[in-house]
């Protein structure tokens, strides 16, 4: 028993975390017809807060009621999983990564992400702020523009075989490769 | 407007596509019948946060493809639900309602080349995709609200010139 616990406390390997994904698309669908898209709730809680009369957002977001739960669900499954799932050892991390990081002043290699780039304080900074705010608003306009995210075309899309959430995957994928690789060695000087 | 799209004519379902088109049930659905999508995301958030996918470090490894982690659980996932719709298709599987399984075919757009090269940039920059942004928020990373507060603020502005963008 000691044994499965303390196997639960140290971070899954990714074939269990792809299989238990994979398996919420038919789990949604059989439970209750829905197709698996995250990035919709965005567009419902704009459509609940702020509709401001913009077409884009008048549409019953109540029927949709069921995805915001999903998230709802998602908040509290991290809670748990931080507060009582978690061991105090450190995130292992790529040395070439972390080396790279180092030269640019991140040092707080604890947690799943560097505060010296994502917290409340860091948000005064130059980069802090082009990668939290610039970097969700990217989050937010191109997954809508996009029609779905990683889940609702990458994992939904791919799965029910549709070419254009192929396209939209690449795509995806592209602009990550041309940020890290191109873009983001950049920002990151602007301490 | 669970149904009422397939009337449509093409021109309004590109721009309208998911215009509340997620949920195919006819059925509606009491508070505690909702319980069930926030059960499964529960799982979905541990997993978020035990197997570091709403960690920014896994992210800037895949692209730089210095770590295998993040290509496998994409790939394990999308071979699990691959072969978890087929069979749905080929038996016929009922919900637990007794409905017909509708999964609508995504309608190609140009938007699906600007807005994914868009969020690709994001992706990269804050480290999450929607959903492990609300991970971020229940693991209690402060920068979550941040970052949800830009998504929001940018899928609002999309919205507002949804007609004057290229699709």
């Amino acid at each position: 028993m000691f044994e499965i616990i303390e196997s639960l406390k140290a971070p899954w390997p990714w074939y269990v975390a792809g299989a238990v994904i994979g398996l919420i698309v038919p789990a949604l669908l059989i439970i209750g017809n829905k197709t698996f898209g995250l990035s919709s709730n965005l567009r419902h809680i704009c459509a609940a807060c702020f509709p401001a009369n913009i077409k884009f957002f008048k549409y019953n977001w109540k029927n949709e009621l069921w995805n915001l739960f999903f998230v709802a669900g998602i908040m509290i499954g991290a809670f748990i999983a931080t507060h009582y799932l978690s061991n105090s050892n450190a995130i292992i991390i790529n040395e070439n990564l972390k080396s790279t990081l180092i030269n640019l002043g991140v040092t707080d290699f604890q947690h799943l992400m560097p505060s010296e780039l994502f917290s409340l304080n860091s948000l005064s900074s130059i980069r802090g702020f082009i990668l939290m705010v610039v970097g969700g608003f990217l989050v937010g306009f191109g997954t809508r523009y996009a029609n779905g995210c990683t889940s609702g075309h990458a994992i939904m899309g791919l799965s029910n075989l549709q070419w254009p959430s192929l396209v939209a995957t690449i795509c995806f994928m592209l602009g990550g490769f041309i940020m890290t690789n191109f873009i983001l060695p950049f920002i990151l000087q602007f301490n | 407007m669970p149904m009422s799209n397939h009337t449509q004519p093409l021109n309004d379902i590109k721009l309208d596509e998911t215009s509340a088109c997620i949920n195919h049930s006819e059925k509606k659905e009491s508070v505690f019948s909702l319980l069930k999508y926030a059960l499964i995301g529960m799982l979905f958030g541990i997993v978020f946060v035990k197997a570091e996918i709403i960690s920014w470090y896994r992210i800037q490894e895949m692209f730089l493809l210095q770590s295998f982690h993040m290509y496998g659980v994409i790939g394990t996932a999308v071979t699990v639900g691959i072969i978890s719709v087929a069979i749905i298709k080929k038996y016929n599987i009922k919900t637990i309602q007794g409905e017909k399984i509708i999964i609508i075919p995504k309608i190609f757009t140009k938007g699906h080349i600007y807005g994914s090269l868009l969020f690709g940039l994001g992706w990269a920059m804050t480290g999450a995709c929607p959903g492990p942004i609300f991970a971020q928020i229940g693991a209690g990373l402060m920068s979550g609200f941040v970052i949800l507060a830009s998504a929001l603020f940018g899928t609002w502005t999309y919205g507002f010139f949804q007609e004057k963008l290229p699709h």
